[in-house]
């Protein structure tokens, strides 16, 4: 890794005053504003401009836009016929950083599956959201794509997500 | 015999000595060297069939089997040379042909011989187009073993144990080429007394342990070296524990008990009923100093020791010290024995002790390695010499109202005198409880003190032979549990300090 040092802003008579700094900030914000307000109201004459206007999104009444690729809640996957993809290899619980991971195995009941998972718990309040796990898991069980940020809850208990809740057969409540 | 000749040959390229005929893969272990081997065991002998160890010998035209090959003047053996790691490489990839890719649900993985050599000499790419044979896969070898047929690379060692260690012949291989499988003898279940040690000898993950199974992946355990308490035979293990994650043992610290080589006493070996003493452990434990009666009350340790001293000084005025007995078994330590014998024969002067193998320590005894006492170190106690009595003939006294105090170590009487045992228990007027287990009667005590089991300890056991071996703590104590010895030298100075006391007053 290389160093490169940058050099502190200077001060001068020139940033001390501020008023000129201020009218400095003010020109780019009525910049934006003016390019914008001309974006749309070329678009609205039917002008196709190189880019569109921007626009604030009114979150959270409106959804956020989350990339495909955007690594969200985990989510376990099943088999074709059902069954959780997990053998409980425990490969991410291994390597989570967080500690965040919690798996019983247990014996399956088709000899070909041979190992399954009890239980399978994620604590949400200690996830750093690595994507370790997905990388670790060999059978593609596990992936980050839920598309679901607002992971909230009123107890530590409540951020603990269970087998069933991360298939998404059961709905996460808060327990009571 | 002839005393064995020193040869010098050179191993990749050192000049190495050793004894003439050893064999090249023991010769190169001694020098520090490690040649790849699956069929060869040094307990099990050298069929030379998973050719895992072949090496290039100057002059010979094909590289040779390490295993059976004799060191000798002047031989030159390289087992690092690219031709050798190529032969090496290959026979490992003849062996994984048909080796199914179980690893992430394997037991074995962490600590199998096809992952290591993998990582050391294999690093090829797969040469297979053809689909695995499959094979069964889950059978049920015999209580503790399971097997997994796929997994197998044939390198018999199962097989040579039962043939030529427990002479009970239950594994075979059947079947030709492809076909060839590890199986049950025709109406045979692998249940004899050793069957557990298949699983250690196995470098693959065909032979896994039941109780084991699916519990902790291996690389969450801690290992430990400790002795087997199982009995007077005190052979060498390693305590492996599971105390990070314990959901995954579903609570219980330790995991498994391994044997650790010890060629003096247990060989590679251990039997059975001592691999699976550690399930015990965690159950019915004590982890408070109590006096249950006449009021149910936790103590101090300090305050323990100077109550129960009262008591004892009290209970020697009136009733004098043949009417103290102690009754112990032979699950303390040499330091333990030694605290004991301070405590009860130098200072209180007791005639009464009783720690007898017989009537509840004691089981079947074989050729091999089990004896029939079931303690591990009534030996250190002959060695002080210490004497006790029989079990018989203190239910004699007890029942005749000899005794007035009755102190009992790591010992459930329940399992002495069945169920007589609470009808004269209740006789003494002081009686004093002290073990790392509750047992059947722990509640019918006056004093209950919680000590530590040999994994929480450490110390030292004195084997049948007369042989003194150190095991090292493993896990915590549960609660205020203390080792016995440190208990007696509590109750020694409490009693020291009130002697002292009474002699500064008179």
């Amino acid at each position: 890794m290389t160093v490169r040092p940058v050099e502190r802003p200077r001060r001068t008579f020139g940033t001390q005053i501020y008023l000129l700094e201020v009218w400095r900030g003010l020109a780019i914000t009525f910049r934006h504003l003016f390019v914008n307000l001309g974006r749309h109201a070329l678009r609205a004459l039917g002008v196709k401009t190189a880019a569109p206007g921007a626009v604030t999104i009114q979150y959270p009444e409106d959804p956020a836009v989350l990339g495909r690729r955007a690594r969200t809640r985990h989510r376990l996957l099943k088999r074709g016929d059902g069954a959780p993809r997990c053998t409980a290899c425990l490969l991410c619980e291994t390597i989570c950083p967080a500690k965040c991971i919690r798996i019983t195995a247990e014996d399956a009941p088709d000899p070909r599956i041979e190992k399954r998972a009890k239980t399978f718990d994620i604590d949400l309040g200690l996830c750093v959201f690595c994507g370790y796990c997905v990388e670790a898991c060999p059978v593609d069980a596990i992936r980050m794509d839920a598309q679901d940020v607002e992971l909230s809850a009123y107890t530590r208990r409540d951020m603990i997500w269970n087998m069933p809740e991360l298939l998404g057969d059961v709905p996460k409540l808060p327990r009571v | 015999m002839a005393t064995p000749r020193h040869v010098t040959f050179q191993l990749n390229g050192r000049t190495v000595e050793a004894e003439e005929g050893r064999l090249v893969i023991d010769a190169a272990k001694d020098a520090g060297v490690e040649i790849p081997h699956y069929c060869y065991h040094p307990a099990l002998g050298n069929p030379g069939n998973c050719r895992m160890c072949v090496v290039e010998v100057a002059g010979a035209p094909k590289p040779q089997v390490s295993c059976r090959l004799a060191v000798r003047e002047g031989l030159d053996v390289r087992s690092d040379s690219p031709a050798a790691k190529r032969a090496q490489a290959s026979a490992l990839e003849l062996h994984l042909v048909n080796h199914p890719l179980d690893c992430p649900v394997c037991d074995q993985s962490g600590e199998c011989g096809l992952q290591d050599y993998y990582m050391t000499v294999g690093r090829y790419q797969s040469q297979a187009r053809e689909d695995k044979e499959h094979k069964s896969k889950r059978v049920e070898a015999g209580p503790h073993v399971m097997l997994d047929q796929e997994r197998c690379i044939l390198c018999t060692r199962c097989t040579r144990f039962v043939d030529d260690v427990t002479k009970t012949h239950e594994l075979g291989i059947f079947g030709r080429g492809h076909e060839e499988r590890l199986d049950l003898a025709p109406d045979k279940v692998l249940d004899n007394a050793y069957s557990g040690n298949v699983v250690d000898l196995c470098p693959v993950g065909a032979l896994t342990d039941r109780d084991f199974r699916y519990k902790v992946r291996v690389w969450y355990l801690d290992k430990t070296d400790s002795i087997c308490p199982g009995c007077a035979r005190g052979c060498s293990i390693s305590v492996h524990t599971s105390t990070k994650r314990p959901w995954h043992n579903g609570g219980r610290r330790v995991a498994r008990l391994k044997p650790r080589y010890n060629a003096a006493v247990n060989g590679h070996w251990i039997c059975d009923e001592g691999r699976y003493s550690y399930k015990s452990l965690d159950e019915n434990r004590l982890g408070k100093v109590l006096r249950l009666r006449p009021s149910r009350e936790e103590l101090s340790w300090e305050v323990l020791a100077a109550e129960l001293a009262g008591r004892l000084r009290g209970g020697l005025a009136a009733g004098g010290p043949e009417g103290l007995a102690v009754a112990a078994s032979g699950a303390l330590s040499n330091e333990d024995w030694a605290a004991f014998k301070a405590l009860f024969v130098d200072a209180l002067k007791l005639p009464r002790l009783y720690f007898a193998a017989d009537p509840d320590q004691v089981g079947e005894q074989d050729e091999l390695l089990r004896r029939r006492e079931k303690v591990p170190n009534l030996k250190a106690a002959e060695a002080l010499g210490l004497r006790g009595g029989s079990f018989d003939a203190l239910a004699a006294d007890l029942a005749a109202g000899k005794i007035w105090g009755l102190w009992v170590i790591e010992r459930d009487l329940d399992r002495v005198w069945g169920r007589r045992a609470a009808e004269l228990l209740a006789k003494p007027e002081l009686t004093v409880y002290q073990s790392p287990f509750k047992g059947a009667l722990g509640d019918a005590y006056a004093y209950r003190l919680p000590a530590t089991a040999y994994v929480e300890e450490e110390g030292h056991f004195t084997n049948f032979e007369g042989r003194v071996q150190a095991y090292r703590r493993a896990l915590d104590p549960i609660g205020a549990a203390r080792p016995d010895a440190a208990i007696f030298g509590l109750v020694a100075a409490a009693l020291e300090g009130i002697r002292s006391r009474e002699g500064a007053a008179a």
